[in-house]
């Protein structure tokens, strides 16, 4: 496809701008290089990337990073940020999983002390560990304690003893919004949570076993306590049902009112609400609820692989030393202080698919971190392992502190099915060493390594951008998946 | 007659359907959103529930109820082999579906579908044939 074509003109060697056109307020920039744009091929994201840009109180741009991909309304990978007096907030700028995000978990453990017991931590982690389509918890909560869920997050989950007060300080905003009012959560989501607290999820949620296999940044990886051939944990999962329906209750809502914003959007599913309207107030109390329920429950897998680690390979706590490192959301929308026109202002960063990476010094980041800036979690496709990266000045000032999230899809899922047919995909992980469980046999077809984008290629882009920097890559071992 | 059509769209999937009538299209929408999810013969009628929508055109009906008849599975494990329309104009759709709750001993899950979307949603009148396009997010 054209440059012409596509409407897309190259900046440098990472950057690509969407220009003005129609009634967009503000350019659209895309993050990504010569192979990922090629490869993007029909791909509409560009497209949403200027629709993104025709919503009021848009500042400065419409952003796109390089694992994007087409989404609802918003790309994925899309971050766009708007003033509080005339901006929006949008749900599909947010995305239906509320706080899906990454933990990742260190321990004290080398290659050689689980070279052999990785199916055995599997398997454990397998029965341990609720996985699957519509899997339950093993709590019932009451209405009483669901609300403390959703007002205090993680924390609800550490008082309930899973955890300690320390995995709150390595956890963004230490687990639990601000602004959270279960008012506003309608009885259809807080009826969806209410069993599935403490659940992976299904799709391309997972729980994996990595070693580390390479580090970039001596300094930033000490600060973060990592090293090479050092055994971690990598959790991907979100709000599950619950914020999904959050996400339904007030799309559905929006676009209910979609006449009286005032302005025309080019996509329903764009539809949004005020920052200064009570709608608008009231998505934000909602979706806070979403994301402290995601934080509780990220806490409560990370406790049960505490657990397994223990159980199995039969160590005492201070000898596993597993250690939350960092937990950081990639769906989300959050109100930040930025300096725009050298001017501090509040902002509403929608990241969707995007991961704040907030740079040294930043008062948001616990103290051990805050020389080298704030980790961020980059989970790869099934298999590939992941990336930690650091938080930088230039993402800062230039993409309202975000990054990348993950490798991003190419292939959809019914080609990845076509693609995987006749396949075992979990012998072919077995012989590239990795130990793989799936509830769902179609999980597994559907999320082949082919299906995403090379996840070498999208951290190279944000790291040449120098919006984040490369501190470690982490290779697969095991795996359980929905 | 053919129902629905499923057709191939990035990270989602998205659904064709097909009616002689509106209340066709829209029994034939939910029809296929459960023959999706799981193997519909393994399916009985045991239960009825009734479903009543509002919205603000066709396009916007059909997503509205669709999104009810997903949260009969997604919030109240129910799965639904058959549904009836008994009234439906362009802003209302009243109708039942009967099934039963889902039991994990009897119904496998083939597929999650996670939610409906307003993304390309389209209802086509001709003289023979009423069409619905709808994307879900799975």
């Amino acid at each position: 496809m054209s440059e012409q074509m596509t409407g897309l003109k190259k900046i440098d060697d990472c950057r690509w701008m969407v220009s003005m056109t129609g009634g967009m307020r503000v350019p659209g920039i895309i993050y990504s290089s010569e192979r990922l744009i090629k490869e993007m091929g029909a791909d509409e994201s560009p497209k949403q990337v200027a629709n993104v840009a025709h919503l009021p109180g848009i500042v400065k741009f419409s952003l796109a990073m390089p694992d994007m991909h087409w989404g609802y309304g918003f790309p994925i990978g899309g971050v766009a940020a708007f003033g509080l007096t005339e901006g929006i907030i949008s749900p599909g700028g947010v995305g239906y999983d509320i706080n899906c995000g990454c933990r990742l978990v260190t321990t004290r453990l080398a290659l050689e002390d689980v070279r052999d017991r990785v199916q055995d931590l599997v398997r454990a982690l397998f029965q341990n560990i609720p996985a699957g389509v519509g899997s339950k918890g093993v709590l019932k909560l009451a209405a009483r304690d669901q609300k403390k869920v959703l007002i205090d997050g993680a924390k609800w989950a550490v008082d309930q003893g899973y955890g300690t007060q320390e995995d709150l300080e390595t956890t963004e905003d230490r687990g639990a919004m601000k602004g959270a009012d279960p008012e506003k959560i309608s009885a259809r989501a807080l009826e969806r949570g209410r069993e599935q607290l403490g659940t992976l999820g299904s799709g391309n949620h997972f729980l994996e076993i990595e070693v580390v296999e390479e580090i970039f940044d001596a300094d930033a990886a000490a600060a973060f306590g990592l090293e090479r051939d050092q055994v971690a944990v990598l959790i991907h999962s979100g709000s599950r049902g619950l914020g999904y329906q959050v996400c339904d209750d007030y799309l559905a809502l929006m676009v209910k009112h979609i006449g009286e914003l005032g302005f025309p959007l080019p996509d329903r599913q764009l539809a949004c609400a005020y920052l200064s309207s009570p709608r608008g107030k009231d998505y934000l109390a909602a979706m806070a609820c979403a994301a402290n329920y995601a934080w509780a429950n990220r806490q409560m897998l990370m406790h049960w692989t505490r657990e397994t680690f223990e159980k199995v390979l039969r160590k005492p706590p201070r000898e596993l030393g597993m250690k939350l490192l960092y937990d950081v959301c990639h769906n989300i929308a959050k109100l930040e202080q930025f300096v725009v026109d050298g001017k501090e202002e509040t902002l509403c960063v929608h990241r969707k698919g995007a991961t704040r990476a907030f740079p040294p010094g930043h008062p948001a980041l616990p103290g051990q971190y805050r020389k080298v800036g704030q980790p961020v979690l980059i989970p790869g496709d099934m298999g590939t392992g992941s990336y930690v990266l650091a938080g930088t000045e230039r993402a800062f000032t230039e993409t309202f502190g975000s990054t990348c999230h993950g490798a991003g899809r190419v292939m959809s899922r019914t080609q990845a099915m076509k693609a995987s047919k006749g396949r075992a995909i979990t012998r072919e992980m077995a012989e590239r060493g990795i130990v793989i469980m799936a509830s769902g046999k179609g999980t597994l077809s559907e999320e082949i390594p082919e299906a995403y984008k090379n996840l070498d290629e999208v951290v190279d882009v944000v790291h040449r951008a120098g919006i984040s920097r490369k501190v470690a890559k982490l290779r697969a071992l095991g795996c359980i998946k929905g | 007659m053919e129902r629905y059509r499923v057709f191939d769209h990035t990270a989602d999937l998205g659904m064709e359907i097909y009616g002689r009538t509106a209340g066709d299209l829209f029994s034939n929408a939910a029809f296929a959103v459960f023959d999706i999810i799981t193997d519909l013969s393994q399916v009985r009628p045991r239960e009825t529930r009734d479903i009543v929508v509002e919205g603000s055109g066709w396009e916007d009906l059909l997503v509205n109820f669709l999104r009810e008849v997903l949260y009969l599975f997604n919030g109240d494990s129910f799965l639904s082999k058959e549904c009836f329309v008994s009234e439906i104009d362009e802003v209302r759709v009243v109708g039942r579906v009967s099934g039963e709750l889902f039991d994990p001993f009897r119904h496998r899950i083939h597929k999650e579908i996670k939610a409906v979307t307003y993304h390309q949603v389209m209802v086509r009148k001709t003289p023979e044939l009423w069409t619905g396009k709808v994307i879900f997010d799975v």
